[in-house]
Order: C-alpha cells, then structure tokens, then sequence
C-alpha cells in the first residue's frame, strides 16, 4: 500500500472527534437559519399578497353600500304635464330640477338665501333629477300620485355618512362645511336617509359623479373586447399550434417562427398598443377606442399564449394514438382532426381560459388605441367607443374625487373575481380532462 | 353592410357545401365507395371555392379601401388644400373624415365640405360595387366548383390542402407581428429621428417633451434626452429586482426543497394568484397604500419625500416579480437531477449545503435565464409606473426620489390630447423602438439560457 | 455473454482460498430491519452481521430489496418521503437509527457510490474537495490539496486527470466519472463504503477497472456491494448476501453460496433459473 493510504487510516476516527462534533453543530444551526431564510421569504410573498387584499378589499367594501335620500313628492300635473297628453317629450321636458329643490327647500322652510338654497339642493346628487325624470318617462301613470323615490346623496355626504370624512376636523381642511352637515343630521333625524345596496355600481356606466358611476359599461365594452380577442386568437393559435406540432418540418424557417413565437410572448404589452395604434388605427383607419381594435391588440399578445399551450398539449398526445390512425388508413389531417385535436382540447382550453384572463386584466395596450376615452354610454357594437374594466380602473384611480377611492377598490373586486372564476374554470377543467398516459 | 356581407357568404357557402356533396353522391347513384373522397369533401370542395376567395377579397378590401379612398378625395381638392403641409393635409382629410362620417370634425370650411361630400359619394358608390363584385365571385366560382364535382375528383387532397395553407398561413401570423412592430416602431421613429438626431435622443440629459402648440411654430421642440428615461427605468428595475430575487429565489427553495406536499399544495396556489393579479391592481395598491406608507415613514424619518417615489413604484413592481421568478426558479431547481442531491446527501452534506453548494450552482444557468426575463418584464411594464412614478425625468439615483420611465413616457406622450405627427408623438415610437430593443435582446438572450440548459439535463 | 454464464452454475468459479471471510471484526450489525414505502413493505425483518476490510456483495432478483437495505445503512431512505426505516443498525455499537444520532455524520461515516455515476457540474478538484470542505478535515489549502491528490491516487485516477483537475467532471468518460465518484467517497475519510450496483453503467473494461480498486481498497475499509452480476459478487466479494421479495434468504461466505447454497431460492438464483 501507498503512503497516502496508511495516512488517510490513522485519521478513520476524525467524525467521532469533538472538533468534528462542534463542526456539525455549526453546521446544523446554518440549516436552520438556511431553511429559515426560505420560511421568511415565502411569509413576506404570502405578507404581500394579505396586505394587497385587504387594503383594496378594506377600502372596496364600503362601495357597495350608498346613502340616499327618501325622495316623497307629489308628481303635479299642472306642473309636469299641463295638457294632460302624457306626451314623452312633454314628460321629459318637465322642470323636474325644481321639484327636487322644492321638496329639498320643504324640509328646511328657515332656508330662503338663493346661495343657501344651492348649497342644500347640492346635498343631492345631480343624478336625483335624472333618476326622478327617468322614473315618470317610464311610469307616465303615476303623474298626478304622490310617489317615493330613493335618491342618492352627493358623493360628499356620502364619505361624510360613511365617516371617511372626519367631521372633527376644522371646517376649512374638510370638503363638507358645518352648515352641510347639521343638514344631514337634521335629514338623518326625520328618517330620510337610507343606507342602501349601491346598485347603481353594477347597472350605470362611467359617470364624472362619484355617486353615479358604475362599471356596466366598462363590463360590456370588456366583453366585446374578450370576444373579439376569442374569435382571433383560438382559432389562428391552434391552427398555428398544429402546424408547428403536427406538421411542420424541422429547418430554419420553422425555427424561425418558433423564435419568434417564443419572444412575443415576453414582448411588453405596451409594444402591442404601439403596434395597434400606428397599424390598426393609423394606417387602416379602424375606428378609435373601440373594442374591435382593443380585442386585435389583445388578440396578438394572447396568441402566443394559446400557441405555447397549445403545442405543449399536443405534445401530451402519445404517438400511439396517431399511428394506430394511420394504421386504419386515415390521412395526416383526418389523424390530427380527427383524433389527436379532440385529446389534447382540455389543454388547449385551459391554455386558452389563462390567456383570456391575462388579456381581461391588460390595460397598456388598451391606454395607446384610446379606449382611455370617457364614455358614458353602453356600447352597442364592437366598433362603437368603450372603456374596458381594467381601463376604467386606471381612470377611476386617476380621479381626485374622495369617493372614486372605494369605487376603484369596489371594481378592482369584480375584476378579481372574474378572473378568479376564470382561473377556477382552467382548475377544474384540468383536473375533470386531465390524462396522463 | 359588412356583416351581411359575411352572412351571405357564409350562408352561400353552406348551400354549397350541400350541393357539392348531393352532385357527388348522385353522380355514382349512391354508390358512395366509387366516390375518390368521401362526400363531404366535395362539399367543402364547393364551399371552400365559394366563399374563401370572395373573403380574403373582403379582407384585402377593408384594408385597402381607406387608401384608396383618400387618394380619389385629396386628388379632387383644390391647391389651396394640396399645397399645405404633410400635417395640414393629414388633419384636413380627418376632418373631411369626421364630417361625413357625423363626428366631430375640427372645423369645417366650405372646402371641407365639398371633399366629405365627395368622400360619402365614393365611398357609397365602391362599397355597393366592391359587394356586387365580390357576390358575382362568389356565384361564379361556386358554378366553376360545382361542375367539376365527378368521382375522379380527388377532393380530400384538394381540401386538404387548402387547410395545410391555412395552418401555415396561422403560423406565419407570429411572423407578421414581429415584422409588423418593427416596421411600425422602426418607421414612426425615423421619421422621430430627421427632426431630432439620434444622438441627441440616446445621449441627452434633458427631458421636456413639450412642443409649441401654434401651427407655425411646428418643429419647434422640447428637450428629447432620454437618459434621464432609461436612469429612471433602471433605478426603477432594481429596486424591483432587490425586492423580488431574494424573495422569489429563497421560496422557490422552501417549495423545491423543504416544503411538505401540503404546504406547497396551500401556498404555492397562493402566490399563484399574486401572478394572475392585472398590473392596474398592483398600480392601485402602490397609490393607495405602498406610497402613502413611504412617505408616512420617511417623513417621520425627516426626510422629504415625493408622493411618488421610485421606492414604492419599485417595491410594488418587485411584488409583482416575485411569483414569476419562484415559478420559473422552482422549475429550473426541479430539472436538477436528483442522482446530484443523493451523491451530495451520501457525503454526508446537510440539505442547505447541498442546495446553495450543488444545487444552486447547477440551476445556476436556469436561475440567470429567469432573472433577465424578470428584468426585460420590469422594464416593459407599465400601468405600476403610470400610476405610482412620476411624470417629469428626473437624473437621480436616490430611490426616495420621483423618477420617469420609458413606458410612462409612452403613455404620457399618446394619451390625452395628441397632435399627429408632432415630434412630441413620435418620440412615443422612438421609446418604445428602444423598448423593444432592449427587451427582446434580453428576451433571446434568457430564452436561449434557459433552452440550452433544458436540454442538457433532459 | 452474461445470460449463458447465469445459466449454469460452473461458469462461477472461485479461485481457492478467495471468497472466504479473513476478517473477524464486526462493523456493522442490523437486527430486525423494516422498511416500508407509503403501504408497501421493501424489507422484511433482516438481521446481519457485517465484517470490517472485507467486501460484502448483495445479490438478488430485481425488486428484493437489495438497495433499499443498502440506503438504511447510511440513513439514504430519510431522504425519501414515504420511506420508513423500523429496527436497529449499528454502526461500531452505536445505533444509527437512533434520535441522538445526526444523520450528516452516518454519511460522512458510511460513504455510499450510485449506479450512474453523479460527478458534480463542478471541476474534477471541486467535486473531491467538497466533502473534506464541508466536514471541515483540512485547514490549509495544501491540506486539501493533498487530500484531494491522495483520493484520486487512491480511486486510480489521478494518473489519468493530474493535468486537468479545474476541467468538469462531467467532461470524464463513464468509467472514469465513476472513479471519481469514489475517489470524492473516499475524500471524506468513511469507514464504510456502500455501492449501489457501482458497474452497472459502464462497459467492461471499465468494470474490470472498478473491479480491482474495489479490492484494493478492502484493504482499509468495510465495502458493500450491491451488485446482480454473479460473476462480479463471485470475483470481489468475501461474503455474500441473497436477497429475495425483501427477505434475507441466505448470508456465507462467498464460497459457500455459490458452490453449496443451502436454500432452494438461492440454488435457483445462481444456476440462473429466475432472476
């Protein structure tokens, strides 16, 4: 034997040694820091995302509650409609903003100053004539009755009810002043304000009052959106998806596009907006804001997406299947279309539901073909200008009144929920689909 | 009228679907094994004849038609018009545009009038002629498709054929998009780039996009230096970068290494849900609650503090990084062979050993490759800084301070009120050229990283 | 080649006065050993004794369990989920299994050597030096490298690689990444050596290589060997253990199970009727 050996035989006992054992306890203690570090970091990710729920939650929940005012007027004929036609245009021509101040002015008959009478009418939101107009063109028979309506508040009294504004403080750094709010109390008092469900946040569209805004319009234009970038994207990615898998040679230019594939996907969002607003609308001239070009845009970056699933789902299909296909003699198409696309659909529709709930949540390349616009209207068609729901987020986060706070929460909510749905969806119909050879 | 357009192809089509695959069957008296293909591929021999070449027709009609059209318009106006400026003509013609169309035009001259009122003749006289075009195709090819139906008719091949072009053609689209971007950022900002030189773009450190708003003052511009850009989108990216490896590397360990299936089961859909979370979201919570936060805490501090600092843009883009590096590291440690974990366990090394001295090292390429797909994600991304980083371009590299970035920038310049063609709006084009630039350099590099080291532990 | 020699049972022949036990000291001892994947039992209530300086080869069918007794001499199978190891091991008395004991110094005492060779993505002198570095046995850098220069002399490599210790280990050919696997086994100074079926991924030569430094190093440590080549556990090992659905059938000396089996399992394995 060498010398190296008969060495290494007089050190055998080194692990049993007391250096050896205060080394291991060295070394265990550094495990637990390590295994602590990774306990801490996935506390912090998990710390994150708490805080991000809750505050937006927190602030969220309030919106979905609003104060209004019990509104008990008595629909004069004389006054609304004179010569008794329940002609439409009449109807809607009636001075209905003087019925509300009136009734407003009855509550409170010490209130004759013209300036006071503004500022007391102003307890209402503007959209309490709307919501009174709207009412008598869709009940012309009630005109003559006495009729109850719940209007809301103006969107001031509406933190100030809500206590997010703090009536402790002095008058000038409060945007409600003394006078306001000893109105409100003598309001609250006589049982007039109510706190009620905020349906208005589902049912209205955009609107520059707080009080009046809701995302159904920023929900359907999103809609259109979605189907716009559906019927684009599916159909083009799988088809693409089963050339590049199914068909294609191996050489350069399939490489190519494999490449290229594989970038879009990381290419930032705001490039598509760019690559929108200098084709789609600059050179084809498509109209602007609207959900057809919204949905091309968002259709280019969710394409890679489905592609990528796509093939990773046809690759999933074992080569058995196909050559049992080819072996009864069906042809290259019939074996893809007939067998091996029907096996690999679960995964390709999972690929395809993230996609559609990345491309929901996408607000950049909606910002560049200007469906940042305000619209105040429900689109009617694809080609008409909408907001999208993320878009109207970033709008309504952009606004300085106090109360689009809550609302901006109250839509980031929906928009989470529908894309939690969504995701649940791609769960489910993975783990109902999923096969594994 | 373009959806009838569609609908009547399709229902054209239908019809010959049945009537291709009738003509066949009858054409051997039912005896369908005579047939080369199956019936139905006759049918779709017709309808594919029918409506595919009258569609593609539309489509290249939709395209073109603005084109045209303003050709025959502008051609038709007097020199008062055509001797304008490039940029005068553009926002005469959009006017003309908006007037026909009942928008709302900018102002309207008896010459503007007289071009919409031209545009709404021509543009009614090619539409009902580009559709009696396209129906008459339609009739014919499907008469053309329809003789030709007979048993020796190898119409499965035919139509497969047509579906292999259409697959390619779907596949090409990747392509196209690329090109497309290019061109149009790579078009726009040449035009950027003969008003402002490049090198004044790349290298200059001021940043002041405002132009003169008075139509004779065009040309006359702000500052375009966008090093004050770029110092702020990487400031920015740090910050992120800070916030997210350690954090997105050290749990992608916990879940790779250490945690039980149970925990990993709960918490690894958790941090899922930060990944599906929209940006706009992740904007939101820096406004409402990260930057309020700073600056609560720096000013208690003592320290002066813009609302919108480059920390709290940062730390809240660093969130939203954090998910993206753990799933991507997670997977990069998983493909490490479990044979290295075993030799290094039998040496008797503890587990954290063996992570950080053969493990870690192994994914290392892996961990790289995500990394820089992290980076180009934090520099392409956008509404976090619209809404929690300043607007002006501030040199600065103290994260306490406002910055602006490339992609705040592009959104600051395009939205709002936009004069066309303003060097104002081009340098949009200029910033995101470079956008992209950067991010796909990154881009090729990572995915290249991370292919390479795929396959060699596959 | 291997499927005739299996076949009949001559073909294993024994030079005399080899596969005989020389050695009398115990090193390791297993009384009543279980071990269970999640429902499954792997190993069922095995006891033996294990010689010191001799070479001890498990044999067995596919599946008997050989390597999951193997793994519970160096506590592998806490690495493993669902594995759970029930009885006693001990390792010069001391039970390995035992609370008290630290697992990372049952490896560092017992080194174990894989199937496929697994070098490190690391340099050849890396991949020796990491377990001196991390049991902390040298304190200068001429400690290790004397250490690491010894190992590989020791595995027979050093000849073949002294000019390129800081190229990859990866880089090596099959049989020589095994070397070096032992070599990096050998670095950490063990007592015990186990090898999971060490050969079975490399051509013959490279067998033959393997083969003769597991010989050699007999000489200083307690070698066991999991191998399903009758031939290999007939040519290197002094006592042999036939493993069969995870009971031990039948343990002698090397000599005595090939020539006279006492079990019929054990007769039917070796004149190669199942296997």
């Amino acid at each position: 034997m060498t010398d190296t050996s008969s060495e290494a035989i007089d050190k055998t006992r080194v692990h049993q040694s007391e250096a050896a054992a205060r080394r291991r306890k060295a070394r265990a203690n550094a495990e637990r820091r390590f295994q602590t570090y990774g306990v801490i970091a996935v506390l912090i990710a998990l710390a994150a995302l708490g805080i991000l729920i809750f505050s937006i939650a927190g602030a969220g929940v309030t919106a979905f509650w609003q104060h209004s005012i019990k509104l008990e007027v008595q629909l004069d004929e004389a006054q609304i409609d004179p010569e008794g036609t329940r002609d439409l245009d009449t109807l809607r021509r009636a001075p209905y903003r003087t019925i509300v101040r009136d009734y407003i002015k009855g509550m409170f008959p010490e209130v004759t100053e013209r300036r006071d009478v503004r500022t007391l009418t102003k307890l209402l939101s503007t959209g309490a004539v709307t919501e009174l107009r709207e009412y008598v063109l869709a009940n012309p028979d009630q005109v003559g009755s006495k009729v109850v309506l719940h209007v809301p508040v103006s969107d001031d009294i509406d933190m100030l009810l809500k206590g997010q504004i703090d009536a402790s403080l002095p008058e000038s750094d409060r945007r409600v002043s003394d006078q306001e709010i000893a109105w409100v109390r003598a309001l609250q008092d006589k049982g007039l304000i109510e706190r009620e469900f905020n349906r208005r946040l589902f049912v209205n569209s955009d609107s520059r009052e707080p009080e009046l805004a809701g995302i159904w319009g920023a929900v359907i234009g999103s809609f259109y959106t979605m189907v716009v970038t559906l019927a684009l994207a599916f159909p083009i990615g799988v088809m693409a998806a089963i050339y590049l898998e199914e068909f294609a040679p191996k050489n350069r230019f399939t490489d190519f596009i494999e490449v290229n594939i594989n970038n879009l996907a990381a290419v930032p969002s705001i490039v598509f907006g760019l690559l929108g607003l200098a084709v789609f609308l600059n050179t084809w001239q498509l109209p602007r804001s609207a959900p057809l070009v919204g949905g091309m845009v968002l259709a280019l970056m969710t394409f890679p997406t489905i592609i990528i699933a796509s093939r990773a789902a046809l690759k999933a299909v074992p080569p058995s299947i196909r050559e049992g296909a080819v072996g009864v003699g069906a042809s290259p198409l019939q074996t893809v279309f007939h067998h091996v696309l029907p096996l690999a659909m679960p995964g390709i529709l999972t690929g395809t539901i993230i996609g559609m709930a990345q491309a929901l949540g996408e607000t950049a390349p909606l910002l560049m073909i200007g469906m940042v616009a305000f619209v105040a209207d429900v689109p009617q068609s694809i080609t008409e200008p909408a907001a999208a729901l993320p878009v109207q987020i970033y709008l309504w986060a952009d606004s300085p009144e106090r109360a689009f706070v809550e609302r901006t929460s109250a839509a980031i909510i929906i928009l989470l929920s529908f894309l939690i749905v969504m995701n649940i969806l791609a769960v489910l119909l993975r783990q109902r689909f999923e096969r594994r050879w | 009228m373009t959806g009838a357009l569609i609908v009547t192809l399709a229902v054209l089509s239908v019809i010959g679907y049945y009537m291709g695959r009738s003509k066949s069957v009858a054409s051997v008296s039912g005896e369908v094994h005579q047939l080369h293909s199956r019936p139905g591929y006759y049918g779709f021999y017709v309808a594919i004849w029918t409506a595919l070449p009258a569609f593609l027709l539309f489509v290249v009609w939709q395209i073109l038609e603005p084109q045209i059209l303003r050709a025959f318009v502008m051609g038709n106006v007097g020199p008062a018009v055509s001797e304008l400026p490039p940029e005068r003509v553009d926002l005469f013609y959009r006017d003309v545009v908006a007037i026909a169309t009942e928008g709302v035009p900018s102002q309207v001259t008896p010459d503007h009038e007289a071009a919409a009122d031209h545009y709404t003749s021509l543009k009614s006289l090619g539409t009902w002629s580009f559709v009696a075009f396209v129906m008459s195709l339609s009739v014919f090819l499907f008469a053309f498709a329809y003789r030709k139906v007979s048993p020796t008719l190898r119409a499965r091949n035919w139509v497969e054929r047509v579906i292999m072009g259409l697959l390619i053609v779907c596949s090409v689209i990747a392509i196209l998009t690329t090109v497309g971007i290019i061109l149009s950022l790579l078009f726009e900002s040449l035009r950027f780039f003969n008003r402002i030189p490049i090198q004044d773009f790349l290298f200059g450190l001021q940043w002041s996009p405002q132009t003169a708003l008075r139509a004779e003052q065009v040309g006359a511009s702000g500052a375009f230096g966008a090093v004050p850009l770029f110092a702020g989108t990487f400031l920015i990216t740090i910050i992120a970068m800070t916030v997210a490896l350690p954090v997105g590397l050290m749990s992608a360990v916990y879940f790779s290494e250490y945690a039980g299936p149970g925990v990993r089961g709960f918490v690894k859909p958790m941090l899922e849900i930060l990944a599906g979370v929209p940006t706009v979201v992740y904007g939101f919570f820096a406004l409402l609650t990260v930057a309020p936060f700073i600056r609560d805490t720096a000013d208690a501090l003592g320290v002066a503090t813009p609302a919108q600092s480059a920390l709290a843009a940062g730390s809240v883009m660093g969130i939203m990084l954090i998910p993206f590096i753990s799933s991507l590291s997670d997977d990069v440690i998983n493909s490490v062979p479990q044979s290295l974990r075993d030799g290094s366990f039998a040496m008797g090394a503890t587990k954290s050993e063996t992570i950080r001295k053969v493990v870690l090292p192994a994914a290392l390429p892996g961990i790289v490759g995500a990394v820089l797909l992290a980076v180009s994600r934090a520099i392409g991304e956008t509404m976090i800084v619209v809404m929690a980083a300043g607007r002006s371009g501030n040199l600065t590299f103290n994260p306490l301070d406002s910055v602006t970035t490339i992609t705040v920038q592009i959104v600051a310049l395009l939205t709002g009120d936009q004069e066309f063609d303003s060097a104002k709006t081009l340098s949009a084009f200029a910033l995101g050229l470079t956008l992209f630039f950067v991010t796909l350099v990154l881009n090729v590099i990572a995915l290249n990283i991370v292919q390479k080291y795929r396959e060699r532990y596959d | 080649m291997a499927l005739a020699e299996q076949f009949d049972s001559s073909n294993v022949d024994i030079p005399p006065g080899k596969g005989v036990a020389t050695s009398t000291e115990v090193k390791m001892v297993a009384e009543g050993v279980d071990v269970y994947y999640g429902d499954k039992q792997a190993i069922d209530n095995v006891s033996m004794e294990i010689l010191d300086k001799s070479v001890t080869a498990f044999i067995g069918p596919s599946g008997c369990g050989k390597s999951t007794f193997l793994r519970c001499l160096n506590r592998m199978n806490d690495t493993i989920d669902i594995a759970k190891v029930t009885g006693r091991i001990y390792l010069d008395g001391e039970d390995i299994n035992s609370s008290e004991v630290d697992p990372v110094q049952v490896r560092a005492r017992v080194g174990m050597v894989f199937q496929k060779p697994n070098p490190f993505p690391k340099s050849i002198y890396e991949n020796v030096a990491y377990g001196p570095r991390i049991h902390g046995l040298a304190s200068t850098r001429e400690e290790l490298d004397d250490i690491v220069k010894g190992s590989l002399a020791r595995a027979g490599l050093l000849d073949e690689v002294e000019s390129r210790m800081h190229e990859p280990g990866t880089g090596l050919s099959g049989g020589q990444q095994q070397r070096l696997c032992i070599a990096r086994c050998i670095a950490c100074n063990p007592e015990v050596i186990l090898m999971d079926e060490p050969t079975s991924a490399l051509d013959p030569i490279a067998s033959a290589r393997i083969e003769e430094l597991i010989d050699e190093l007999r000489e200083n440590y307690c070698i066991i060997i999991v191998t399903h080549n009758m031939q290999q556990a007939a040519r290197i090992s002094q006592k042999t253990a036939f493993f069969h659905l995870g009971v031990l059938v039948e343990y002698e000396n090397t000599v005595d199970i090939f020539n006279n089996p006492r079990d019929e399992r054990t007769k039917d394995y070796i004149s190669g009727r199942f296997g």
